[in-house]
Formats: structure tokens, sequence, C-alpha cells
């Protein structure tokens, strides 16, 4: 405590703010489908500080050279306006849209889950998979490997039950997002 | 029956579309210079560089000054975009020659200054293979520019081009990187004219939403105690956007102050100049910010050096808040209205407005504001104590000061950084924008020679002083010999106190007094080193010698440092220190006035 006096003291830059509860937010990014951009916006998260909890990143026009990004982010409502305003001034970037703030919208993840296990929990796996809707896209004697979509809550809790049951590799997309209703972003 | 085939009529005269001219990837970079009306650029040549240098030696539109070092390049394309308005430019190698010039590249995006660098880079084959001289220029520069291409394909070189100054220049300017591989630099291909490249996307907002514009008209219509706080956006916008920030200021009647950016904006020399304000601003500026009750800032971003303790800032008053990067608004300090708009256009609207609609300030509030700003005035803040023996910093300035009054020329002054950077803000009034180039958000010791460079090239009869610390001026001492090369008649002024005083001041404040490593044990003889650069070297030692000393200096025709050996005990006030509110200011240079308990 006796330091952190002195170092308020001592320092020029003061204290920092008083921690405000973080939010999550879903932003979806229109940018221009170059090399670099995606270096562009991690590099601008990892340089100001932002964390990103989840991030994708594919093609959606090849018309017109445009990639979408869908990046889950967390901060204060302060943070969050930063971030979109940061991303904003990268020149490659079209559009931000905030999904969280714009009202409904869907949300989903694809995971691929290896589950390496014989007898009775290779069969629990394959029933637990039945409920879970996930899709048997390779198996040996010995494995299987499922494709699972969903809410990353239920992706979530499909990899924490496979866990028992002899799970080996995950590989997870990240978050795609989509407003809800008849707009685009 | 078939008509009659009319002689010429079916035969369509469409003008055939422009012949591309046929041209190297080398060669369009200095056509496209030339076309985005760059005269002079700064550079050093290298391999990897050496086709634009030979495209270079065989025009005459675009001048290159040969610097010494390439952050010295860099620094001098700032100085001539800051003032002139344009946009800067420099040229530099791979590897070691872009690497060299990140701290200027830093230092232009701290400060929003419009420049384009152009790096070469080995050829696109030998990109990745850490062959000679590459270094990943782009992944580098990634975080210290506002945007940065590789050019991979002679066919896009052209565009990039004219992109990279549209993105210099637009919106909140900043520094542009260009990395050219030496393969592209020969490859042909046809030249684009700047009118004929495709429109960017970028495009941002200037005009103020005129509805936000009346909310702000009315807030400050029903100020009691209303101030302004400008910075470099409204010199970034423009000669015009200072005239018309002038003719608001004055039609309102409201006090105004600037951050270190904004000084010259308007003019110091007029009675409802508050002086500069944060750190080391003024009593009545600070103390303004501190009590008013509607708070109007256009083109600057409530910087930590500006603000001091966030929670205490300026805690009565409603805030406005006008930017051409929306992501300056709501940064730093929750406004009660914030306008994304061109500092100058929101001025013009905002006079406007004001005139349409006949406002005018409470009368007996706003007297009642003045006077408590008078009081403040009445401090006196800026006195020091003279001494007849010795040479006090302050009074070396104010020397300056009347020697560049009575001069007359148009005068430039740049800076280095320091307690003389801050005493210089202080003390030289600056009536026009452009004329004050000093390193404000990156503060950059060996900025302000390499930046008078380029502001002596861009004015060749005005006069240009290089306000420096004698540890500061060290750090790209070399580009003497670039002011001798081009015969720049530049004068370095040193206020020498052999300490990096700034440090100093610190250590003596809130460490202690105990001054690790902050004292310079050996100098050089600043006047054998002006000659042996082949330039001239004055000193002054005491007070006496001053005036004389200025006088001489005044009237050399070559680089010149004056040699002046101030006290070196001076410290620099007012100061807010360490984590303290505008109100809690460190007033004297009166030791027993501050407070020796924080330590
Ligand atoms: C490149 C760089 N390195 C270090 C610093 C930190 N620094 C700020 S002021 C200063 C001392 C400057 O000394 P001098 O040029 O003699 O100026 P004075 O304060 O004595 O007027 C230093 C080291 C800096 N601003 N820039
Ligand atoms: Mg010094």
């Amino acid at each position: 405590m006796v330091r952190k006096k002195k170092f308020i003291e001592q320092s020029v830059y003061g204290t920092g703010p008083a921690e405000i509860q973080a939010q999550s937010h879903t932003l979806s990014i229109l940018v221009d489908n170059e090399p670099g951009v995606l270096a562009r916006v991690i590099g601008l998260f990892s340089g100001r500080g932002y964390n990103i909890e989840s991030l994708t990143v594919a093609e959606t026009d090849d018309v017109n050279n445009l990639s979408r990004v869908t990046v889950i982010c967390s901060g204060t409502p302060m943070v969050i306006e930063q971030i979109k305003h940061q991303l904003d001034r990268l020149i490659p970037i079209h559009r931000v849209t905030d999904l969280t703030l714009e009202g409904a919208h869907v949300e989903r993840e694809l995971a691929l889950v290896k589950v390496n296990s014989q007898g009775e929990k290779r069969i629990e796996a394959l029933r637990t998979a039945d409920v879970f809707r996930a899709r048997v896209v390779d198996s040996t004697h010995e494995s299987y490997v499922f494709e699972v979509t969903g809410s990353s809550a239920k992706v979530d809790a499909f990899i924490d039950l496979m866990r028992g049951l002899g799970m080996i590799d995950v590989s997870r997309t990240g978050v795609a997002a989509m407003s809800r209703g008849a707009k685009a972003i | 029956m078939t008509p009659a085939k009319p002689e010429t009529a079916t035969i369509q005269t469409i003008s055939p579309a422009p012949k591309a001219k046929r041209m190297s990837g080398a060669q369009m970079v200095m056509e496209a210079l030339a076309e985005q009306g760059v005269d002079t650029i700064y550079g050093s040549p290298c391999g990897a560089v050496l086709p634009i240098y030979d495209a270079l030696h065989q025009q005459k539109k675009v001048k290159h000054v040969l610097v010494r070092h390439e952050q010295g390049a860099g620094h001098a394309a700032e100085g001539y975009a800051r003032s002139t308005g344009k946009v800067g430019v420099c040229l530099v190698t791979s590897g070691p020659g872009a690497t060299n010039t990140v701290t200027a590249l830093t230092d232009a995006l701290l400060d929003s200054i419009p420049m384009v660098c152009i790096s070469g880079q080995v050829p696109t084959f030998l990109i990745g293979t850490d062959a000679f001289q590459e270094a990943d220029t782009t992944g580098i520069t990634r975080a210290c520019t506002k945007h940065n291409y590789l050019v991979k394909n002679i066919a896009d070189l052209p565009n990039i081009i004219h992109e990279a100054f549209h993105v210099a220049r637009s919106g909140r300017p900043g520094p542009v990187l260009i990395d050219l591989p030496k393969d592209i630099q020969f490859a042909e291909g046809d030249y684009i004219q700047k009118d004929n490249a495709p429109i960017h996307f970028y495009q941002p907002r200037t005009e103020p939403d005129m509805d936000l514009i009346e909310t702000a008209v009315e807030m400050i219509a029903n100020a009691k105690r209303p101030v302004f706080y400008t910075g470099g956006g409204i010199i970034n916008a423009g000669e015009n956007a200072s005239k018309a920030l002038t003719k608001l200021v004055r039609d309102t009647g409201i006090p105004i102050t600037s951050t270190l950016m904004g000084l010259g904006a308007y003019p110091a020399s007029d009675k409802q100049w508050l002086g500069m304000l944060g750190m080391h601003g003024t009593y009545e500026a600070n103390w303004a910010m501190h009590d008013c009750d509607v708070m109007i800032c256009i083109g600057a971003r409530f910087d930590d050096r500006v603000t001091g303790k966030l929670s205490a800032f300026s805690p009565h008053s409603k805030k406005i808040h006008i930017d051409i990067d929306p992501s300056s608004i709501n940064k730093n300090v929750h406004v009660d209205l914030g306008i994304v708009a061109d500092a100058g256009k929101a001025c013009e609207a905002l006079h406007q407005v004001w005139k349409a609609r006949g406002f005018k300030l409470d009368k007996p509030a706003m007297q009642n504001w003045w006077k408590q700003i008078e009081a403040w005035r009445s401090v006196k803040c800026l006195s020091y104590k003279n001494s007849n023996d010795v040479i006090k910093p302050q009074y070396a300035l104010e020397k300056l000061r009347d020697a560049i009054a009575k001069d007359g020329r148009d005068t430039f002054i740049s800076t280095e950084v320091g307690q003389h950077q801050m005493w210089a803000a202080q003390f030289l009034p600056f009536d026009k924008p452009n004329r004050w180039l000093t390193s404000g958000g990156l503060g950059t010791m060996g900025y302000g020679l390499p930046a008078a460079i380029g502001a002596q090239m861009a004015h060749p009869d005005a006069l240009c002083i290089d306000v420096a610390g004698e540890a500061s001026i060290l750090m790209n001492i070399q580009e003497m010999t670039t002011a001798v090369q081009y015969k720049l008649p530049i004068k370095i002024f040193i206020l020498n106190n052999q300490w990096m005083g700034m440090v100093r001041q610190w250590q003596e404040l809130l460490h202690g007094e105990r001054y690790s490593q902050s004292y310079s044990e050996s100098l050089p003889d600043f006047v054998k080193l002006a000659e042996a650069y082949g330039g001239v070297g004055l000193r002054a030692r005491t007070p006496a010698e001053l005036d004389d000393v200025i006088d001489q200096m005044m009237k050399t025709d070559k680089v010149t440092i004056v040699d002046v050996c101030v006290d070196q005990k001076e410290n620099c006030f007012p100061m807010i220190p360490s984590g303290k509110a505008h109100n809690e200011m460190i007033l004297s240079a009166d030791p027993s006035q501050y407070d020796k308990k924080l330590v």
C-alpha cells in the first residue's frame, strides 16, 4: 500500500480509473480482403490493451473482395466505444457494427471434437453427440471426430461432457454472428 | 432499301482514351510526387532505393535534401509539413534506413502530421528470406503509421501513391508509409494520373451536424464562465480555421487557451488569450479550465498533460468537444456534446449560428468571469527572479523574443524537448498558425534541428530558430552538415544548463534530489563544434553579453549555434505535479512554495 501511494505521488500519470464492470460485445466488421488486414485488427487490440474473446474472419464477398470479421471483445462501455472508433479509423475497414447494441442477433460457433475411447465410453460419447445434434465426421475403431454447432454455451457444454469420455483434441472456429430480421449490416 | 450511307455521320468520333504513359516504378514515384504538388523531399540513398534516386536525378520538379540520418529525414519532412500545411515526404532505403525513421513516424502519428514515407525494400522474391538489409518494414511500422502499404505489383503502384497522399492529408492527418521492393521500382507499367485514380472509400466527415452546432451555440449562450480550449486540430485545418476561430472568439468575448500543439492558432498578443494550459501552462489558463461552466474544446484531445488528475478535471463544466476524429471524443474525458467535424468548418458554423441568432452572453456574468481571470493573471505566474551575473533561461528567451519582434522577418520556431521547450512555449508569443514546430505528443529530443531544416527549405527568407537544450541537440547534431550543404541560415539557440534539466527538475521535486544520471559530465565546445561543421558559433556567458550575441546571430547567413550558458538550477514553473488537479499547481520558483513533503 505504501508503495502504491508512493507511485501515485511520483508518477506523472497519476492513478488509473476506478474498476468498472466489463461487458462483452459482438462486433461485425467489413474489411478489404488484403494482406495485413487481420494483423492490423489484432495489432490494434494488443497495442491498446483491449481484450479479444473470440475472432473469426473469412472472405464473404469475392466480387468486391471483402472479408467479414466477427470479434467478441470485452471492456467498460467507454472502452467498447473506443474499440469501435479505433477499428473504424483503420483505412481498410469499411464498416463496424455492434451487434450487441443493434438488437437481437444470432451467434453460432462450430467445433470439431476428437474422442478416443472404447467400450461403454465410446457408446456414451455417441449418445451424447446425438443429444447435442453433433455429427460424426470421421471414425476409426478407436476414435470419433464430432462436428457440433450452436451457441458458444452449447459448444462449451458439449466439450465439458466429452472431456470425461476420452476427448483428446478440440478445434473451435470462434463465433460467427448476424443480426436477426431483414436488414443486412 | 438501304439508306444511303452518310459519308461521315456514322463514324463515331470517340476521343481515344488518354494513352497511359509507360514508365518504370521508380519514374512513377517521381511523376506522382510532382503531381501531388511535392517540391522538396528529404532522404538518403542506398541499394534498395537506387532506381528511385536514379529517376530523381533525371527530373527537375522535385528537389531532394540529403540528410545525415533517416530520423532527420522524417523530422525534416514533419517540419516542412507543419510550416506549410502540405504533406511532407521522405525517402529512405530498406532495413536500417526504414527502421531509423520509426521515431519520426511515431512523432508524426502522435502529432497528426501529414507525411508520406517511401522506403525501399529487397526485391519481392527475396522478401522473407532474411536478405541483406531486409526488415519487415510494414510490420514494424504498422503501429506507428496511419496506414502503410507493401507494393507487390507494378500495376498497383500509381494508385497506391495517390491513395497514400489522400490518406495522409484527409481526416485526422498522419504518416503513411509505402514499402517499395526494388524489382517493382525497375518494373515497367502504365502510369495512372492523380485525377484518374479511383476514389477511395476513406472519406472522413468534415461538415458538422448543424443541429448539434445549434445545441452547442445555445450551451455557449447560456454560459456564465465559458472558456475555449483549442489544439493542433485548428492548425491542421488550415489558415482559414485560425481565422474562423479568431472571429468566433472575438465576437463571443470568451477567453481562450490552447494546448502546446495549438499555439499560434489564436494570436497570443490578444487580450482574450490566456496562454497555454496544462502541466506547464499558465495559472490563469488552468484555473479558467478548472472553474469554467462551459468548455468548448476544438481540435484538442484531453491529453493527460492537459487534464492532470482526471477525476478532478474541470469538475463543474459542461463540455463540448469538436474533433475530426470520432475516436478522440469520449476517449479520456466524458463530454456532454461531441461533434465530429473539421475544426475550421465547425468554427465557421458556430460563428454563423451565433450571429444569425443574435446571441449575447450574460453581461454581468461575463464581467465577473473576466474580473476573476484578471485576478488570476495578476499572480503573474511566469515571473522569475532575474540576475545580473547569470543568464536566466527565461531572460534569454525574452531577449530572443524582442530581437525577433525587432527583426520583422516571418519567424518559425522549432524546439527540442525539455525545460527549454516549455519555456519557449511560455515566453515566445505566436500570432500566426504554422510558426511553432514542437514535438508535443511523443516529446522527441532531436526533433528541433531537422524540423528547422524542413521549415527553412520551405521558407528560404524566413527566420528559423531551433530553441534547444544541450542534451537534445546532440541527438541529431549530424544534421548541421545538411544545414551547411543547403546554405540554411538556421539559428540554434541552446539554453545550455549542462543538465537534462527537465529530468533534473523531476528528480529534485519528486525523487529526493537524487540526481541519477541527469548531469552531462562532458559536453562539446558548441562554438568550436559549429565551426567544425562549417557554421558559426557564438557564446553568451553573462546577461551583459546576451544582447550583442543575439544581435550577431540575427545577422549570420550560415547555420549558427548560440551557446547560451544559463542558470543550471532553474526550474520550469508553473507546474502541475503528478496526479494533481489544475487548481493544485506549483506556482513559483521559490522553493519554500512547493511541498517537498511530496517525496
Ligand atoms: C529521444 C528522447 N529520449 C529521452 C527523453 C526524455 N527526456 C525528456 S527531457 C530530457 C532532458 C532534455 O535535456 P536538455 O535537452 O538539455 O533540455 P533541458 O531540459 O535541460 O532544457 C530527457 C532526457 C526524450 N524526451 N526523448
Ligand atoms: Mg539542458
